[in-house]
């Protein structure tokens, strides 16, 4: 299994790498499609609120597995001013500072697990998981299986 | 840069050659608001086919260069959004009203031709 990818993120270019990096290991772990495409749309977004919130941070990407399914795990990590409030940070009306406040929810719509943790002193980690399903019927019933 | 601004008779055509970095887009509103006034072009086209991540800035700044060019006088028609692109805006729910979408260049100017000759009827 292939090692984690660091991509610091320090400008809005920074975006380009880290939805291409982000891109390239989804295709490389055997997501099929439109995943890959989910996943890089859900790295923009939370490198974008890197740059927005935090000014400087990195984007960690690494494959996954919990012992009978295998994914790809995406860390936005950043030593910024961390988030007041996380559960109005990903509901759909927040938008704090004038930023986009699509970006959070939207992220966490693409992806299969989505979680946040932040605080003022070592600022925020958004961690989001997506497991390689081969189509919408067995992601159902991983779903199904998880809540027992 | 990965845009390229093309001129065509009345209308400007738009290329987005591969990933776009935010500041590319904020050219491409900005380039498109000036050219709008410098030919008095009365569409644009935005091709995005070789755009393979449509987020919610890119879908904000394509909704805002439409609304940028419709003050400018001119219709906007965006093509080409890739199918898997087209999956990942619904599941991300952006909001796309704003936007008129067709397949390809073709549909884009038959739209342009329909939206422009409506508004000179409407204007005399």
């Amino acid at each position: 299994m292939e090692d984690e990818i660091r991509i610091p993120i320090n400008a809005d270019e920074d975006l380009v790498a880290a939805r291409a990096q982000a891109r390239a290991m989804a295709d490389r772990l055997g997501f099929p499609r439109p995943d890959p495409t989910l996943i890089a749309t859900a790295v923009s977004e939370v490198a974008r609120n890197i740059v927005m919130h935090a000014t400087r941070g990195e984007i960690v990407l690494k494959p996954c597995e919990d012992g009978v399914r295998y994914g790809l795990v995406v860390m936005a990590i950043d030593q910024g001013p961390g988030i007041r409030d996380i559960e109005a940070a990903v509901r759909d009306d927040y938008s704090a500072r004038g930023g986009l406040g699509l970006g959070l929810p939207g992220a966490r719509r693409l992806m299969d697990e989505f979680e946040i943790e932040s605080d003022a002193d070592t600022g925020t980690t958004v961690t989001m998981r997506k497991w390689r399903f081969r189509d919408e019927l067995a992601r159902l019933r991983e779903e199904r299986r998880r809540r027992g | 840069m990965s845009v390229a601004i093309l001129r065509q008779g009345a209308y400007l055509i738009a290329s987005v050659q591969s990933d776009l970095s935010d500041t590319e887009v904020m050219w491409l509103r900005q380039e498109l608001a000036e050219r709008i006034g410098k030919y008095r072009s009365r569409g644009i086209v935005i091709d995005v086919a070789t755009l393979d991540v449509i987020d919610s800035f890119v879908a904000r700044a394509l909704s805002a260069i439409v609304l940028t060019a419709k003050l400018r006088g001119a219709e906007t028609v965006i093509v080409g959004i890739h199918p898997d692109v087209a999956i990942a805006m619904v599941q991300f729910r952006l909001n796309l009203q704003p936007l008129r979408v067709v397949l390809d260049l073709d549909e884009a100017t038959a739209l342009l031709d329909r939206l422009t000759r409506r508004d000179q009827k409407d204007g005399g």
